[in-house]
């Protein structure tokens, strides 16, 4: 790994995305407009768009990410650049953390509008701190980054990969317990949401924003995050292959 | 006396073996590509020039065989800042200008932007700098992707069909440039399925169905088969090659 090389690469992910205005709209315009519209659904229920609104502030990252990720190194294995880069001086973990830099920054951008918006203008209560919710939400994201760039793997067009998002982030949004709690589910959806990351994700943000003491389960929630983030990116340099069939 | 001794070849290939999915592309092939000069990979279509090409730089899971490139194994890591490889379809981020995707591939060679300048100058797109890459037309786009693999002057060029879909005039200049880079001690292995590019070729390798049918030289090819044109010569070659001998 070099710091070159993977600055360079940041560098160049972030000029591509600044290529893209509907991607930048996408990343720091959607999410706090979602909310706003949020804010106005639940008119006047002060309390149940506390309870939704503001984990989902340090969700959005997670599920945007995830998306981005996913079709931008699609992309790169399907034009052949990856395959080009695999030739040069250059390693998998300066791709990664390459990426991983520039999203990483994307995020923080994003938490810092969307925490803004929910947080200040939007008057949801964050007794822990909103910036814990944004420390939260870059994290998520990271996380997102991950099972995107894993999850690139294994889809060959770019219309393949839009579909992981119904198919692993839905499942994961439902059964995180933002919308049920996870308790009043059926006992085996119950079980089943201990197995996914996201549930961790959520659970740390429900707890940073509720009165409360945080206490030995937000450690274990972001404790589970960082690992499930650090097996993903494992599994994802996997499959950066410098030799292919 | 050493200096008597003609070079190393620049790429050694003995009984190489590649299979793809269900296709036994490749069938023992045994080759050697002097160094310092250009040796032209033609065959038809679908014959496997370009997984021959993506075994040598180290790309490709082969099945069996040897492959010797610059006194190194094929994907040798201490190879990547020595062989330039440049894709049959155009490698190079398409949403960049074509300063910037240069800037990219320079900057993870460590190359300054005096010698970007210069490559841009090389492969004729002086003037086209600020252009987004995506809006190029194709043999714009295969002239950038090109310039990528010329910024660090590496020994070694593998090219895969380069000229594809250029117009006349510009064919003939790439060739000029490439004749310049053999001058210079460059060694530079082209691929092409058109016949007529035989010519400008030093040494030539004819394939045909994963076998390579001839290791030749222009002179050579016309001699044995009594035809001038060299398309013609292929195809004697062809025809030879099917009889039972
Ligand atoms: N990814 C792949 N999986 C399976 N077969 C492939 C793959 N890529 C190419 N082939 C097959 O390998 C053969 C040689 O392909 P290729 O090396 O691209 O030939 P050329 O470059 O000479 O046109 C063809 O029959 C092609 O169908
Ligand atoms: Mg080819």
């Amino acid at each position: 790994m070099s710091i070159r090389a993977t600055g360079a690469t940041a560098r160049r992910v972030l000029l591509q995305i600044r290529r893209d205005p509907r991607t930048i709209a996408l990343l720091l315009v959607v999410p706090a407009g979602l909310l706003v519209l949020l804010y106005f659904i639940f008119d006047g229920q002060e309390a149940t768009f506390q309870k939704i609104g503001a984990p989902l502030c340090g969700l959005f990252p997670f599920i945007v990410m995830f998306l981005i990720t996913s079709i931008a190194m699609l992309r790169e294995r399907t034009s052949g650049t990856l395959e080009r880069l695999m030739t040069m001086p250059l390693g998998k973990a300066d791709v990664l953390f390459g990426y991983g830099i520039a999203f990483g920054l994307l995020a923080a951008l994003q938490a810092i509008v969307v925490c803004s918006v929910g947080f200040v203008a939007l008057g949801l209560d964050s007794p822990h701190g909103a910036w814990l919710v944004g420390l939260l939400a870059i994290g998520n994201a990271v996380l997102g980054m991950a099972l995107g760039l894993l999850a690139s793997a294994f889809a060959r067009t770019e219309f393949q990969a839009v579909q992981f998002m119904p198919a692993f982030i839905f499942p994961q949004l439902l059964l995180c317990g933002l919308f049920v709690a996870r308790d009043s589910m059926a006992p085996a959806l119950d079980t089943i949401s201990y197995a996914l990351p996201l549930t961790y994700a959520y659970d740390a943000l429900a707890l940073v924003t509720e009165p409360g003491d945080l206490g030995g389960d937000f450690a274990v929630d972001v404790l589970v995050v960082a690992g499930a983030t650090i097996a993903s990116l494992g599994l994802g340099a996997l499959t950066l292959r410098r030799r292919t069939e | 006396m050493a200096t008597d001794q003609p070079a190393p070849p620049a790429i050694a290939i003995r009984d190489l073996d590649v299979v793809r999915g269900d296709n036994h592309v490749l069938h023992g092939v045994s080759l050697e590509v002097p160094a310092g000069k250009i040796t032209g990979l033609l065959g038809p279509s679908g014959c496997g020039k370009s997984t021959l090409m993506r075994s040598i730089v180290g790309v490709q899971i082969v099945g069996g065989g040897e492959i010797e490139v610059l006194g190194a194994a094929a994907g040798s890591p201490e190879l990547r800042p020595r062989v330039g490889y440049v894709t049959q379809a155009p490698s190079v981020y398409g949403d960049l200008s074509v300063a910037e995707n240069l800037g990219y591939f320079g900057s993870l060679y460590g190359v300054g932007s005096d010698r970007i300048a210069t490559t841009i100058g090389t492969v004729g797109l002086r003037g086209f700098e600020g252009r987004i890459t995506g809006t190029l037309s194709g043999g714009q786009r295969s002239r950038v992707s090109l310039a990528t693999a010329l910024l660090n002057d590496p020994d070694l060029l593998v090219l895969d069909e380069p000229t594809v879909g250029l117009d006349p005039v510009l064919r003939d200049e790439l060739w000029r440039t490439f004749g310049e880079l053999a001058k210079a001690g460059t060694t530079l292995l082209v691929s092409s399925h058109v016949m007529d590019e035989a010519g400008e070729c030093d040494e030539l390798l004819l394939m045909r169905e994963g076998r390579l049918l001839r290791q030749t030289t222009p002179a050579a090819l016309r001699e044995e088969t009594g035809q001038q044109d060299l398309g013609k010569a292929f195809l004697t070659v062809i025809e030879r090659s099917e009889q039972p001998s």
